[in-house]
Formats: structure tokens, C-alpha cells, sequence
């Protein structure tokens, strides 16, 4: 009973979200069948490459780049999943009191660290 | 029947919702080329209607109506999904919006009264879920740039990526001081817990008011809608487009509407988090209808993008990054400790 009620909420709350996703495909998809219909297509082979400043395009585009982004990518992966464990300790800090106070600030004392070391060995610098 | 109702309740919200936000959007481009073309001393748009009032439907016509290329060496899935991918995150992030209070019952025929509420759902994780949202976004930016096969689009594409996620670290740790004032993740409640004039709302409340948060989340939400002068991924004059260099028509016009629809959201998210959503500042104008302050509160930080567009220059791009990771996130995070240490001596 108290299982199919719990998933009746999640209905409630989350189905509007499901519909609204579906609307947007169907506007998203709808209009660009509706423009296909009326576009114009006139193709020829300097129209369809890839611009690069009105010349013959050099090379492929998917060439090697800067092993910097990955190194962002990995930095934004530990410090928001972080950020993730701030979020229910925010919300349930009136019940948590001092216990919960003092947690979070080593919490973000060993965050302030894993920062501070990216910091150190240069993972935030961009050349 | 009661099911029936409820689909009625929640098509007829989505449906409101997304004319809005379409609408804004149209009229949201006018409203900046008009702002910058007053603060340079132009007249902006004045041709098509009067005073221009009909440039936005000219020009998504225009768009409708050009034809949608798809570059030889672009990988054709991908490239026709982005634009989509990126637009849909952008809409549905309205749905966790709430733009007033109360409630609206209207008695129909066969299906008896159903009531309607100010927003989609109430989602009790509604702050994760924007921002769980937009980072779906640099989904559709990111592959875009890559499947297009353009140089401009690539590196476009990139840029955007590192710059949102990095930007989206600093935007989500503003939120926590007020979460901490909150107790709750659900926009509604946090905006109903600030009734009763400015100063119970979160960027002037005591303990400690969250105005830096405010002022960090708002550089933070230049920096993640990609705008002046955080535009870097679509930098005019080195990269040409950015990620959307090849993408024409129809596509073009949905990365253009999911940009706008973004601005939007991140100033809905702002009204609603640290200026009271639609209270009003004094009790003794709560008279005014809450739509109306919350118009209001919206179209201060959407002039705000358009003022700041018009008054900064461009940064650099590791002058960017170097300011989102080593200034926003020490602020940040001193925010953080500050308000809760606070908060647990105002509540002792």
C-alpha cells in the first residue's frame, strides 16, 4: 500500500516532466520537418564544406587538442560530485546541529585541499 | 476522470509555460538589440512594424524559411540531434518554476473542476534538477561543435564545454547559502519562506545576507549562458561562430533560442533564490499582482546581461578560466562556511 502510494507521488511530481520533455521534442522536431517542407535546396560542393575563411578547408577538424580540457573535465567531475554531498547537508542543517557543522567544515577542509594541490602541481593554469 | 483532469491540468501548464517562454524569448532578442542600440545611440530595430515591434517574427520566418545545410564531412546524426538536445534542457528547466501563488480552479464540462497552479510540478529536488539540466546543455553545445567538422566548431564546442562546467561549480556552490537558510531544494518553498517584504528576502536576510552569493551567481550565469564578456566559445572575432559556425536555418535558430532561453531561466532561478519570486518588497504593496514582481525581478537581470554586453569588453580565455577556478571558488566556498557558522549561532 504505502509502496504504490510512494510511487503514485513520484507520478504526480514527475510525469508533468516526462510530458514537457515530449512537448519540447515534438516543437523541436515539428518545426524543423515543417521548415525541411518549405526550405529551399540548392546544394553544390563549395557550399556544403566546411567554412574555413573562404579557402579549400586543410586537414580534418578532429585533430589532437590540448590535453587541458581533460584535465578540467576531471577536476569538475570530483569537485561537483562535492558539491553534491553540500547539498543534502544544506538542506538538512537545522537538524543536524553542531555535529553536522563541524563535519562539513573538515569536509570542505580536505575539498580546500584536493584545491589546493590542483592548484600547486598547476592543473588550474591555462597557457 | 480524476486522471483526465490531471493531464488536463498539466498539458494546460506546459502549454502556458512554453508560449511564455517562446514569446519572451522573440521578444527578448528585440528587447537587447533596442537596449544596445540605445546605449550606443542608435535607434536598434525600427523598420519592420512599429518600432521594429515586429523584428522577431521577421526574423524566425527568415530563419524558418533558409535552408538547413548540412556540412559534407559533418556526421549527420549528431549534427541534426544537437541543436534538439540542446534546446530541450533549455525548456523543460521551466517547469520547476513557480511565478506566483495561490491557485486557479476553473470548472469544465465532463470533466469537472480542475485546478491549476502557477507552476509544472514542484519538485522537492528542484535546484538539482536545473542545474542536473544544465549541464545537459553543454551536451548539445559540445556535440555540436565536434560533428559539425569545422576547425571554428571544434574548438568553439570546447571552449564552451571547459567553460560551462567549470562555471557550473561556482553557480552551484552560490546556491548552498540559501539552501542552508532554506532547508529545502523545492523553488517553491524557498521562494514562499521570503514573504513579508525585502528584507526576509535571501540576498538581504540575517543571519548573514547572501548579496556576495548573488553578485558570484550572477558572474557565474554570464559564464554559463555564454554571454559577453564570458562569450568565448563563440568569440566573433577569432572563432567566427563557435560551435554553431555551420549550423544554418532552423538548427541555428534553436541554439539561438535555447541561448535566450537560458538567460531566462538563470534570472528566474536568481529572482526566485535570493529576490523573493513574486513577493513584493514592502507588505503594503502586495496588492500588485505576484506575476507582475516577478516580471519585474526577471527584467532587472535580463537589462543586467544586455548592460553588461554593452559596457565589458571580451576576456581572454585563460584570463576565464583562471577567474572562475582560483576567485569564484575560494568566494564561494568562504560563503559557504560563513553562513553556516551563522546560521548555527542564529538558530542557538
Amino acid at each position: 500500500m504505502t509502496a504504490s502510494l510512494e510511487f503514485s507521488t513520484y507520478l504526480f511530481h514527475y510525469a508533468p516532466i516526462v510530458v514537457f520533455i515530449a512537448i519540447a521534442a515534438a516543437f523541436g522536431v515539428g518545426t524543423l520537418v515543417l521548415s525541411y517542407v518549405v526550405h529551399p535546396r540548392i546544394f553544390s560542393s563549395e557550399k556544403l564544406s566546411a567554412y574555413e575563411c573562404g579557402s579549400e578547408p586543410i586537414s580534418d577538424a578532429r585533430m589532437p587538442f590540448p590535453v587541458r580540457y581533460y584535465i578540467i573535465a576531471m577536476l569538475f567531475v570530483i569537485f561537483d560530485v562535492e558539491l553534491v554531498f553540500l547539498y543534502p547537508w544544506a538542506v538538512a542543517f537545522d537538524k543536524i546541529g553542531l555535529f553536522g557543522l563541524i563535519e562539513m567544515i573538515i569536509f570542505i577542509a580536505l575539498f580546500v585541499a584536493g584545491y589546493a594541490y590542483a592548484w600547486r602541481k598547476g592543473a588550474l593554469e591555462w597557457d | 476522470m480524476e486522471a483526465i483532469g490531471q493531464l488536463v491540468v498539466i498539458l494546460g501548464t506546459i502549454g502556458v509555460v512554453m508560449v511564455t517562454v517562446l514569446l519572451h524569448v522573440a521578444y527578448l532578442t528585440y528587447l537587447e538589440r533596442k537596449v544596445l542600440g540605445w546605449m550606443q545611440d542608435r535607434m536598434g530595430p525600427m523598420e519592420v512594424g512599429y518600432h521594429g515591434l515586429l523584428q522577431p517574427l521577421a526574423d524566425g520566418l527568415k530563419l524558418f524559411m533558409k535552408e538547413d545545410i548540412i556540412p559534407s564531412g559533418a556526421n549527420k546524426i549528431i549534427f541534426s540531434l544537437a541543436p534538439i538536445l540542446s534546446l530541450i534542457p533549455a525548456l523543460i528547466g521551466f517547469a520547476v518554476v513557480p511565478w506566483g501563488d495561490g491557485q486557479l480552479t476553473i470548472p469544465l464540462p465532463w470533466i469537472g473542476d480542475v485546478t491549476f497552479r502557477p507552476f509544472v510540478t514542484d519538485l522537492n529536488i528542484g535546484i538539482l534538477y536545473v542545474l542536473a539540466l544544465s549541464s545537459v546543455g553543454a551536451y548539445g553545445v559540445l556535440l555540436g561543435g565536434w560533428a559539425s567538422n569545422s576547425k571554428y566548431s571544434l574548438l568553439g564546442g570546447l571552449r564552451s564545454a571547459a567553460q560551462v562546467i567549470s562555471y557550473e561549480l561556482a553557480l552551484g556552490m552560490s546556491l548552498v547559502g540559501v539552501l542552508l537558510m532554506a532547508g529545502s531544494l523545492s523553488l517553491v518553498k524557498i521562494a514562499q519562506a521570503q514573504a513579508g517584504g525585502f528584507w526576509h528576502w535571501y540576498a538581504f536576510a540575517l543571519p548573514f545576507p547572501q548579496i556576495v552569493a548573488l553578485v558570484l551567481y550572477g558572474i557565474a550565469a554570464v559564464a554559463e549562458t555564454n554571454r559577453l564578456p564570458f562569450d568565448l566559445p563563440e568569440a566573433e572575432s577569432e572563432l567566427v561562430a563557435g560551435f554553431f559556425t555551420e549550423y544554418s536555418g532552423m538548427r541555428f535558430a534553436f541554439f539561438f533560442l535555447a541561448e535566450y532561453a537560458n538567460m531566462i531561466l538563470v534570472s528566474c532561478i536568481a529572482t526566485i533564490v535570493f529576490l523573493g519570486g513574486w513577493h513584493a518588497p514592502f507588505p503594503f504593496l502586495d496588492f500588485v499582482p505576484g506575476i507582475i514582481w516577478f516580471l519585474l525581478k526577471v527584467y532587472v537581470f535580463l537589462f543586467g546581461f544586455f548592460w553588461i554586453r554593452a559596457t565589458l569588453p571580451r576576456l581572454r580565455y585563460d584570463q576565464l578560466m583562471t577567474f572562475g577556478w582560483k576567485v569564484m571558488i575560494p568566494l564561494v566556498l568562504a560563503n559557504i562556511v560563513i553562513t553556516s557558522i551563522a546560521q548555527y549561532f542564529w538558530m542557538n
